[in-house]
């Protein structure tokens, strides 16, 4: 299988898509002639036409507006927000009108749309270019939120979310784009093509949303993570030594609860990691789940770790950025316990 | 000298005689029609000017005044006329406590009744909740209406939507949100689908002129200016937004039909209590659409006769006799006038036409109760309230089903 960056992935998701189904239209900021800041979309006004991949105004609220129009006629819209920072003036137009459609109208309208956004930190893009805001459009009834850590699993959830007929958030960890990354800003970077997961397939697959994946087998405590904190949390067991169940959830809502609680019933621990300030997180929800379903399967609390409740700083991004080591800490005191 | 903050009054509050010395009015018949294809760069004066045909001696006059047959007219007539005891029949059963909430368009079915009768099968509306008149002119079921405003066992939203929040995809008319002027913006993405795939529908997107300030609103015009999708942008400026003169969303400014000229869209102010005016600037705006010329923005000059909502009172915000001294008069009385003065109708007809909505209304209303009202009969099932959430119900939504013990 070839091996493919996490933004070639997403580009061949769409293409695959747009080749198939001439409903799927991809528009968003710069992503038409230019192909998107992050080039996920280069190449593909050139082979669909401006009508099918083309630029927008810098509206949030027009760009998913418009979706929300067009997903009603019959279309495919798949969006791109330029970074997930930016879609709050996009909010209402996610929260009150893709979201709510179909049960508004008894499923009279509905809108099969994809909001693509980037998401996370790691890349010096301090609070505007960096927040990972997934717990906004869980807490919202009707929405799918989806969120890959490897090129394989972002080319098929991306397939899946633009057949799928309910609204989907697609948040891409742009730490991820162009390798795995761990935590560790001071190592060399390591490609894509140097891992397992970036071998995807050519042409059309999906990976089902709704589904988790464990990432690590173990016995020690289970591991919730999502997105770069996959990676992280993976240096972290091996560097703590500590034999972890690494969970990818894949999809946040619907969230994948079998899969959660086999593996806290066998290891009876389990440490919750995102990048996302704390309170009211999702690692909440999950705490609150795991303790509801798993409670005398545990044997130590449940803990989180993640972003702090600060906005995203800048210069003290790795102050921020729940890496290796503070994760390593929680594997061993959940040990402790 | 320092700054000072402008904040604007209606001409006329409570307790002082209703004052509209400042609407800009133009004579019946003076505004020029321009073809179709126009660039905005050439009609500017129609967004200032204001387009009416019915003149205060009952004739039609001008360029605008459309080709419609008498028969036509007669069932525009129609057509507002039951809208208007449509309202009332609904304001008493809400009196009534047979539901929670309604909302009359009283002064206001012009726009809504001519609108639609411009519109071909598959044209969407994208309405506010004070377009009713688009269903009835085109003779959607009462029955049907009513049964969502009585949230009952007939009501094809399940009992999930506020009363008046009607969705009738078959009769082009968008499920209504609540949340204002995120349709606007909606209503342009249906019409560059429709122009993505080369199909002949347009749509028409719908605000009041409150709403006018939200992002929404700026959104859908910067949209349309951009890709020209066959989308008409209606604004209902009817003075109120609630209790809030349309001075506060700018109105003494610019006219609301102005604004369209930022973005190089054509715009027309029109009359909106003048039947033959509306359905003239509808068609006008439908052939722009059709034809490939793009958007159009009509400003419909009109007066919100009744209070916001049966949770208003407008008394204590504006002028007791508003109503009647409103320069525009009422779109059935005038548009019956017409036909009068034609030879067409005349009083007596009227009276039994009335007559006749009125006991068709009343009969829709008795079948409508009998499937049961908000707080009496039958209702949906509370269980249904899981259902189209998602189109399959996922876990957890099945798993709260059951714990609501169903």
């Amino acid at each position: 299988m070839p091996s493919r960056t996490m933004i070639e992935a997403i580009r061949d998701a769409m293409d695959v898509m747009m080749e198939r189904d001439d409903r799927v239209v991809v528009f968003g900021q710069d992503v038409g002639f230019f192909g998107g800041v992050f080039r996920c979309t280069e190449g593909l006004q050139k082979k669909y036409g401006s009508s099918r991949c083309f630029d927008t105004p810098i509206s949030e609220t027009g760009i998913v507006g418009v979706a929300v129009g067009m997903a009603a006629y019959g279309l495919r819209p798949v969006s791109e927000m330029q970074f997930a920072d930016y879609m709050y003036p996009a909010y209402d137009q996610i929260v009150s009108e893709a979201a709510r459609l179909r049960f508004r109208s008894a499923g009279e309208f509905n809108a099969p749309l994809v909001v693509r956004m980037p998401c996370g930190g790691g890349i010096f893009g301090a609070q505007t270019h960096s927040q990972s805001p997934e717990a906004l459009f869980t807490h919202v009834a009707g929405l799918k939120t989806v969120i890959p850590s490897n090129p394989a699993d972002a080319k098929g959830l991306l397939i899946a979310a633009i057949e799928d007929d309910d609204p989907v958030i697609f948040l891409e960890p742009k730490r991820l784009y162009n390798g795995p990354f761990d935590g560790h800003h001071d190592r060399p970077i390591v490609p894509w093509s140097q891992h397992a997961l970036g071998e995807t397939a050519d042409g059309y697959y999906t990976v089902p949303i709704g589904r988790a994946a464990v990432r690590r087998e173990g016995s020690d405590v289970t591991v919730l993570a999502y997105g770069t904190m996959v990676h992280v949390a993976e240096a972290a067991a091996a560097e703590a030594r500590v034999d972890a169940e690494i969970v990818d959830l894949r999809t946040l809502m619907p969230l994948d609860v079998d899969t959660i609680v086999a593996s806290v019933a066998k290891t009876g621990r389990c440490v919750i990691v995102h990048e996302a300030t704390r309170t009211s997180g999702f690692g909440a929800e999950l705490a609150a789940e795991v303790q509801e379903r798993c409670f005398y399967h545990l044997e130590a609390p449940i803990l989180r770790v993640t972003g702090w409740d600060t906005p995203y700083p800048h210069a003290q991004e790795w102050d921020y950025f729940p890496g290796p080591d503070r994760v390593g800490r929680a594997l061993l005191q959940a040990l402790e316990d | 000298m320092t700054a000072q903050l402008h904040v604007p009054e209606p001409p006329a509050r409570p307790g002082s005689e209703a004052d509209f010395s400042g609407l800009q009015i133009s004579a019946a018949g003076e505004v020029r029609q321009p073809p179709p294809s126009s660039s905005a760069e050439t009609m500017r004066d129609l967004a200032y000017s204001l387009v009416r045909v019915l003149d205060t001696d009952d004739a039609a006059k001008g360029p605008w005044a459309p080709p419609l047959d008498l028969e036509a007219m007669k069932s525009g007539l129609r057509a507002m006329q039951k809208t208007r005891v449509y309202d009332e029949r609904m304001m008493r059963m809400q009196r009534r406590g047979q539901t929670s909430f309604y909302m009359q368009c009283t002064g206001e079915e012009a726009i809504a009744c001519a609108f639609q009768a411009a519109l071909a099968p598959g044209d969407m509306n994208f309405p506010t909740y004070r377009q009713q008149g688009l269903l009835i002119a085109q003779g959607w079921p009462v029955v049907d209406m009513m049964c969502q405003v009585l949230s009952n066992e007939k009501d094809r939203m399940k009992g999930r939507q506020l009363p008046v929040f009607y969705s009738a995809r078959q009769a082009g008319f968008f499920s209504i949100s609540g949340n204002l002027g995120t349709q606007y913006i909606q209503a342009v993405g249906w019409a560059m689908a429709a122009a993505i795939r080369g199909e002949s529908s347009i749509a028409a997107g719908w605000i009041g002129d409150g709403a006018t300030a939200e992002s929404d609103f700026h959104s859908a015009l910067v949209f349309a200016s951009v890709y020209r999708p066959p989308v008409i942008l209606n604004i209902v400026n009817n003075q109120w937004a609630i209790s809030t003169h349309q001075s506060i969303a700018g109105g003494l400014s610019t006219t609301f039909a102005a604004r369209a000229h930022g973005y190089g869209i054509p715009s027309l102010r029109v009359d909106g209590n003048d039947y033959l005016a509306v359905y003239a600037a509808a068609h006008w705006a439908v052939e722009r659409a059709r034809s490939g010329a793009g958007p159009t923005l009509i400003e419909w000059l009109t007066y919100r006769a009744a209070s916001h909502s049966t949770s208003d009172d407008a008394s204590r915000y504006r002028p007791k006799d508003d109503v009647s001294a409103w320069p525009l008069g009422d779109p059935i009385e005038r548009l019956k006038r017409h036909l009068v003065a034609r030879g067409a109708w005349n009083d007596e007809r009227h009276v039994q036409m009335v007559a006749e909505l009125e006991e068709e209304i009343a009969a829709a209303a008795r079948e409508a109760r009998s499937y049961g009202t908000l707080h009496d009969g039958s209702r949906p099932s509370p269980a249904t309230i899981f259902e189209d959430v998602y189109k399959e119900m996922p876990r957890h939504l099945r798993e709260q089903r059951q714990q609501m013990g169903y």
